[in-house]
């Protein structure tokens, strides 16, 4: 990155580029469903492959802050709005194709396997609270809810564990990918318990060494 | 459920007990099997080659198979990598050829056996038979091979022969997936001597006419069409003849998840997943799940008397 661009300005391009890149996993699933093929087990495919991709792209988000936090470049932050989107769209396909394809759009059981079977509830708690953050998250929101919009995205933190669990418990035996997700997000809240607690501790005394 | 589909199951697609019971037929099956024995079998070629003088057994069901290409692109075979194409991509580490099974245990014969040996005077027979994966997938697979029973029979076990015990080849360099510890290994498995002995149990040298894929267990694996395909052991090395229930991989790495008997049971959930529906590779949707994977005519009477909840 060049040193001379101001730094609270994104990349040129960046924003319409990483919008492209965020939608090239769910192009190359279509684009295998009528060229390559899907496998032998499409619906696993595409299942399998929307949840990795939500979970990747919640990761990302989370990888915002600490981003610019090191680096001290702001146009992260204006990234992780797009990236928190993607991860909501990625996560209703997924849970599209499983009410659709898995439980053919029955309602009662699907209350019946969300309440019976601990990674579905997890998973399906995981997705419903990314709803209210979808919704919270125009520009006239988060001007609306204030210091409130903040506390509320936290939920944030939640949703990564509760994702890291659900496909924890769905694996037969091989857990070294889910737990591979699951100390990622480790660094990642880590990474933030540690600033919050320095913080606390520093008190006054860093304090005008780090606002900007 | 609130909404009530027909059931999946057409009447067509149940095997009718005339396959399964006529005599007529499967006499005439058994004649047609001794010819092909007295010829003797050729040298088992290698994987894809056609195999010869195989003969159609009555034990078929009527439904469409799966597709040729999918059954050695799609497998649980975690000694050649735990994602369902590893198995494909590194199947050329396993050398099926030559390949000694070793016989053991509560029996008047015991020794080490070569692949050719222990199936000769056999007829490949083919049967085409519902395989249904822990996971709730399932396929129809046209295996060829020989029953379990007539194999066993040739090494005479002795009454105080309870259980047979299979084992898995144990080798890291030609089974990657071994230097993990994700199971136990080697692998193994086991059967009741009635299970092992019952018509419908075979041991698998080849798949669609052709000799068995690596990937798919070469040079002989187990089929037990009524269980769930984690107890069809691969590429087996040990057949050992024992009094008491011998523990199996599955079960050693996850005793309430996955019971000794693994009956296909609708009425028994995985804890962690139901087992009220499967889909049949190929399919979008997802069909019932039938008891016993649907043999229960064959089979229900070696479980009466037993709690199939308690002894899954």
């Amino acid at each position: 990155m060049s040193s001379v661009r101001p730094t609270n300005a994104a990349p040129t391009g960046l924003k319409p580029l990483v919008f492209l890149l965020c939608l090239l996993p769910l192009g190359l699933l279509i684009w295998r469903g009528f060229e390559a093929g899907l496998g032998a087990n499409p619906v696993e495919t595409l299942e399998h492959a929307t949840g990795d991709w939500a979970l990747r792209l919640l990761l990302l988000t989370l990888c915002a802050t600490p981003l610019r936090q090191l680096s001290g470049w702001s146009w992260p932050l204006r990234l992780r709005r797009m990236l928190g989107l993607y991860t909501f769209f990625y996560a209703s396909v997924h849970m599209a194709l499983y009410f659709t394809l898995d439980l053919e759009l029955d309602f009662y059981m699907l209350g019946n396997e969300v309440l019976k079977r601990p990674y579905l509830s997890v998973g399906f708690l995981a997705w419903a609270l990314l709803i209210p953050l979808a919704l919270t998250s125009t520009d006239r929101m988060i001007r609306r809810l204030g210091r409130r919009w903040k506390s509320l995205h936290r939920s944030v933190y939640v949703i990564g564990v509760l994702a890291v669990l659900h496909y924890l418990w769905l694996v037969k035996a091989d857990v070294r990918e889910p737990l591979l997700y699951g100390a990622i997000l480790i660094v990642l809240l880590g990474w933030r318990a540690w600033r919050e607690r320095r913080d606390r501790k520093g008190g006054r005394r860093s304090q005008a060494v780090r606002t900007v | 459920m609130l909404i009530r589909r027909p059931s999946d199951l057409r009447p067509s697609e149940i095997t009718s007990p005339e396959l399964f019971h006529g005599r007529r037929r499967f006499l005439q099956g058994a004649l047609a099997a001794g010819a092909a024995a007295a010829f003797g079998l050729p040298a088992v070629a290698s994987a894809g080659e056609k195999l010869p003088n195989v003969v159609k057994s009555p034990y078929r069901v009527d439904e469409p198979l799966t597709p040729y290409d999918a059954v050695p692109e799609y497998n649980n075979f975690y000694e050649l990598g735990t994602g369902k194409d590893d198995p494909q991509r590194n199947a050329a580490r396993l050398k099926p050829k030559p390949w000694t099974v070793e016989i053991a245990g509560a029996c008047e014969q015991p020794g080490r056996v070569g692949f050719d040996d222990l199936i000769a005077g056999l007829a490949l027979e083919e049967r085409v038979y519902r395989h249904r994966c822990v996971e709730a997938w399932s396929m129809v697979v046209p295996w060829v091979g020989v029953p379990l029973g007539q194999v066993l029979a040739k090494y005479k076990p002795l009454s105080s022969a309870k259980y047979v015990a299979f084992t898995t080849l144990m080798d890291p360099q030609q089974f990657p997936g071994q230097r993990l510890p994700v199971l136990e290994w080697p692998y193994r498995e086991g059967l009741r001597m009635d299970e092992a002995l019952h018509p419908l149990t075979i041991l698998a040298v080849g798949v669609y006419g052709e000799v068995l894929p690596n990937q798919n267990g070469a040079p002989l694996r187990l089929v037990v069409p009524w269980k769930y395909g984690f107890k069809g052991i691969k590429s087996i090395v040990k057949i050992e003849f024992v009094e008491h229930e011998p523990r199996t991989s599955w079960n050693l790495a996850a005793p309430d998840e996955y019971g000794f008997y693994a009956n296909v049971n609708p009425a028994v959930d995985h804890p962690r997943w139901s087992q009220k529906r499967e889909r049949r590779i190929g399919d979008w949707l997802k069909r019932d799940t039938l008891a016993f994977n649907g043999y229960g005519e064959q089979v229900a009477s070696l479980y009466s008397g037993m709690d199939l909840r308690k002894s899954f």
